[in-house]
């Protein structure tokens, strides 16, 4: 009986998770805001706008899904889910016809880069949400 | 949309610099701890960044 009592005390209390994990992933920050995190959930905001931004002024262009070899698959299809992360600013880039062709040039590769990157850390940041929102984190 | 043009240094600075701070703000506890990782992180960025630039630029003679 004890026992069963420690153990309900210990585990992480019960709260949803969806909703502030689909927000994390549409607005950047914005699961954190949901969990009245509005300080960090700002920074990151703030960090994935702005890579996001800067890759898309650098030209960088988005993935499309393509198969063919390993390598193909993984870089194009990886690069893909990458850009998708950034949520509604790979959305709104897309629809707003901002979204750039794939051009030769080391400033454009970087921009490339950029907008993976900005995705990637939105990625971590849904994560984070998600523990918050589990209870397994503060 | 502006254009803009950004050097390797520069870009990889402020790589260095966003990714540095997702990395203090979701990593961390307290907000002593998260700013303290967030610095440390970065400085290994930058201290990467110049030592593998040395290391391209010595090897490639």
């Amino acid at each position: 009986m004890a026992t069963n009592v420690k153990a309900q005390a210990a585990a992480p209390p019960a709260r949803g998770w969806y909703g502030p994990v689909f927000l994390a992933w549409l607005v950047p920050g914005g699961g954190h805001f949901l969990l009245k995190r509005p300080g960090r959930g700002a920074l990151l905001l703030a960090s994935v706008a702005i890579l996001f931004l800067l890759g898309l002024m650098m030209r960088g262009a988005m993935f499309q899904p393509q198969t063919g070899d390993v390598l193909t698959t993984i870089i194009y299809c990886g690069g893909f889910l990458g850009d998708l992360a950034s949520g509604l600013f790979y959305l709104l880039t897309v629809w707003l016809g901002y979204a750039q062709p794939d051009m030769a040039g080391h400033v454009h590769d970087y921009g490339t880069k950029f907008l993976v990157a900005a995705g990637l850390l939105n990625v971590l940041a849904m994560v984070d949400a998600y523990e918050i929102a589990t209870g397994e984190k503060e | 949309m502006p254009k803009m043009n950004l050097s390797h240094f520069e870009a990889a600075i402020l790589f260095a610099l966003f990714s540095s701070v997702v990395l203090g703000v979701i990593t961390k506890r307290t907000d002593a701890d998260r700013l303290r990782y967030g610095v440390r992180c970065f400085a290994y960025f930058v201290i990467a960044l110049i030592g593998l630039g040395w290391l391209m630029k010595l090897g490639h003679g």
